[in-house]
């Protein structure tokens, strides 16, 4: 793979971007102490202010920073208006298709997906069928995940539609160098993402009952445990909103309460953290001791919103993944802006053939997995690793799809004392309320170790301001 | 306020209090214990387990009374709940759930007590090194309790904060006066030696009022104002009726028209320590006295758990 991926700064002939020139003249001239001591000062700054990434099966209240890097990535304004166009399409198609299936399944009718697709998916879910969401939108807060391949294109790998996570680190990470680099703020003008809070905010109020006037919005964590608390307390803290555990909330008279020192206060819309399976102990998991007891039957009379709602997994699953450009298709009879990576299915006979020949070189997830976890990089893998999988795959094939190994875009990352290129990936945040928003960039992930792919925090990757700029 | 972070807050304060006045009774019983015949030493060395109610707990893992087992029975061990390592853990995971609703600067403060009790080496924690470790203890929560006035909005956290913090310290200046009380002197009229003397200044010392018994009286130390000082006193900031002055103006604050019954027994406490003469307190005997106040502080606590905190 060395040697074929795209940079981000630099073209074929080693000559710097247009886009990046004034950042690299920069680097140039800055010594590398200074820019590993203004990294060392960020370290300790994010932790004093506790933005901190708990870590699953670490020692109790154990925290870890997530990597931050100092190079900003940077993106043309005019790149960056080809991508909000594809991803508006995107995630329109996608919550068009959502309101479909829960109503008169017309892209299942047409045969353009096989009906057992989506109506004997997990995340397929009833209770959701015939029921009016303002705006009908499904999906409220997309992280589409994209990575650029060595053609120098976008592809869509992931449209994380349910709760996904990162945004309060591009929200930092810009703070940050903001801070630690004022003089590149003066050079030339970065798109602004301080607003994202504000957006977020409109967007939660325009998924409220619409008979509710000045609806009252809380933010659901599963507690001060989970991996992503920092981000719900910060997004709660920005938006002004109470940050709720289940235990806060209760259902009386047909609606939903929280528990505040002056008594009951209703709740209109709530912004949750939480998997579908642990809302309501009475509709899903009855061990669930995170979610709220009536909630399910709140929510079907119209009284209470959920961000996302309930049943929005489905659209975001990896085996519905290579129906999207067909949804653009049939929604909005439009061409996909953003192509897909091609995916072969192991559920399909001959795809799976074809994955168990080629298994050295492909990329082979789970369906349901996420985070980086349950998937094999076939190059990177040890002869025995890919073997362990093959069975696994072999004992379950319509667990899993497979792609081709995507030769990630690689940017100027500070490792050790210096500069060395290290792959991204990229996932900006769409908002669906009234209209579709988002602010310029997005979070970019970086693998910090040499050649590696696996951007994702849990996995010890990193993150990047990015910047949109004219 | 959400219920449960106004618990958590409550809660932190009253275990950060609590760690103080257990590092308070440890600090004098240690200095007590030099001086006496046998029975008196014992007496001496009761009177924290008395005081915190858990003589039992403790003879159930120790044999030996001692200043080494009480040291490391209520200072450091992690397995009795009222320890102050437990104290400021406790403090500190309360916090923790409501990092973003307190202020940083008073999360940073309870984190960092509660890392470097968790750095502490438990040997190093006898003789001089124990009182340096109470007196770091103290420390620590005269710094949280200024981080917390200096920083905090002045709104529902700030009125549960002090409502626990105040409550907390009531609870021990009525604990501490009773059993000491008993421990010294059954009667009255009973004017002590010069051993006598030595521990009633360190029962002033305790809750840091010796001073103040010295400015306000310029006499001889004797029981009826040692007790007059702690109950009614209330420009003396641990004494009850200083604690209930905080706990009416904190419960003042409160929102809430819900359940009353906890303001209005707050009123009680406070008109019973505002309206009263010590000679009549006495008359009607001290132990009754601090018997029931300590009765109604406990009926209180459950009454605000009830009225604003929910079933935490």
């Amino acid at each position: 793979m060395a040697g074929a991926h795209y940079d981000e700064m630099r073209d074929a002939g080693g000559a710097v971007r247009a886009h990046f020139r004034l950042l690299a003249a920069w680097l140039a001239d800055t010594p590398a102490e200074r820019v590993a001591e203004k990294r060392r000062e960020a370290d300790l700054l994010f932790h004093r202010a506790g933005i901190t990434f708990a870590v699953y099966g670490d020692e109790e209240g154990a925290e870890r920073l997530i990597p931050f890097d100092t190079i900003p990535r940077v993106i043309p304004q005019a790149e960056w208006s080809e991508l909000a166009r594809g991803l508006e399409q995107r995630v329109t198609a996608l919550n068009r298709f959502l309101h479909d299936i829960y109503h008169g399944q017309e892209i299942l009718k047409a045969g353009v997906i096989p009906a057992e697709q989506v109506l004997a998916n997990d995340a397929y879910e009833v209770a959701m069928v015939g029921l009016e969401l303002p705006n009908h939108v499904y999906s409220h807060i997309a992280g589409v995940d994209l990575v650029r391949h060595d053609d120098g294109k976008y592809y869509v790998l992931e449209d994380n539609l349910r709760t996904p996570s990162g945004v309060s680190y591009m929200l930092e990470n810009r703070k940050m160098m903001m801070r630690l680099f004022p003089e590149l703020f003066g050079r030339q003008s970065v798109q602004p993402v301080e607003h994202y809070p504000l957006l977020l905010l409109e967007t939660l109020r325009a998924a409220a009952p619409p008979k509710v006037r000045d609806p009252v919005v809380v933010l659901l964590t599963p507690g001060a445990h989970n991996s992503a608390y920092f981000e719900h307390a910060f997004l709660a803290q920005q938006m002004g909103v109470e940050l709720v555990e289940g235990g806060d909330l209760f259902v009386k008279d047909g609606h939903v309460w929280m528990r505040t020192t002056a008594g009951p206060q209703r709740v209109d819309v709530i912004y949750r953290r939480i998997d579908d399976a642990y809302l309501d102990p009475l509709a899903f998991r009855g061990d669930s001791v995170i979610g709220i007891p009536g909630l399910v039957s709140v929510y079907r009379s119209g009284n209470v919103a959920l961000a996302s709602a309930m049943g929005t997994g489905v659209a975001d699953d990896k085996s519905t993944y290579p129906y999207v450009p067909e949804m653009i298709r049939f929604y909005l009879a439009e061409e996909p802006l953003l192509p897909n990576v091609p995916t072969w299915q192991c559920k399909r006979p001959e795809d799976l053939e074809l994955v168990m020949d080629r298994l050295a070189e492909l990329v082979v997830k789970e369906v349901q997995g996420s985070g980086g976890h349950g998937m094999l990089i076939g190059p990177a893998a040890t002869p025995e690793e890919r073997e362990a999988f093959r069975a696994r795959v072999q004992a379950n094939p319509a667990n899993y799809i497979a792609q081709p190994t995507l030769s990630l875009s690689t940017c100027p990352t500070f490792v050790g004392q210096s500069t060395a290129p290290r792959h991204v990936d990229l996932r900006p945040f769409v908002l669906s309320g009234r209209e579709v928003k988002m602010v310029p960039g997005g979070l970019t992930r970086v693998a910090l170790e040499p050649g590696s792919l696996v951007v994702n925090s849990s996995q010890g990757g990193g993150t990047k301001d990015t910047w949109v700029v004219d | 306020m959400l219920a449960r972070v106004a618990g958590r807050v409550y809660w932190m304060s009253r275990q950060m209090e609590r760690a103080e006045s257990m590092a308070r009774i440890l600090g004098v019983t240690s200095n007590l214990v030099l001086f006496g015949e046998q029975e008196l030493q014992r007496q001496n060395l009761l009177a924290p387990l008395i005081i915190t109610g858990s003589a039992e707990a403790f003879f159930a893992r120790h044999e030996e009374l001692s200043v080494e087992a009480l040291i490391e029975f209520l200072a450091l061990d992690r397995e009795n709940p009222s320890s102050i390592v437990c104290c400021l853990a406790w403090a500190r995971e309360n916090a923790h759930a409501v990092r973003w609703q307190i202020t940083s600067e008073m999360w940073e403060t309870l984190n960092a007590t509660w890392l470097e009790v968790r750095a502490l080496d438990p040997k190093r924690i006898t003789g001089a090194g124990a009182t340096r470790f109470l007196d770091w203890v103290k420390e620590r929560s005269h710094l949280f309790r200024g981080v917390t006035y200096g920083t905090i909005m002045r709104g529902e956290a700030f009125n549960f904060s002090r409502l626990g913090a105040f409550l907390e310290r009531a609870d021990n200046t009525a604990r501490i006066l009773d059993v000491k009380y008993h421990v010294l002197l059954p009667s009255v009229d009973d004017v002590g030696g010069a051993l006598d003397y030595y521990h009633w200044t360190a029962l002033l010392r305790s809750v840091s009022s010796f001073e103040t018994y010295r400015l306000l009286y310029r006499d001889q130390i004797l029981p009826i104002r040692v007790a007059q000082l702690l109950i009614l006193e209330r420009r003396m900031p641990r004494s009850l009726a200083a604690c209930f002055d905080q706990v009416k103006e904190a419960m003042d604050r409160i929102d809430g028209q819900g359940d009353q019954s906890a303001k209005r027994l707050a009123y009680e406490l406070h008109a019973r320590v505002t309206h009263a003469e010590i000679e009549e307190i006495f008359k009607n005997g001290l132990h009754e006295y601090l018997t029931d106040c300590l009765t109604d502080m406990d009926e209180l606590g459950s009454r605000i758990q009830r009225a604003y905190l929910g079933d935490v």
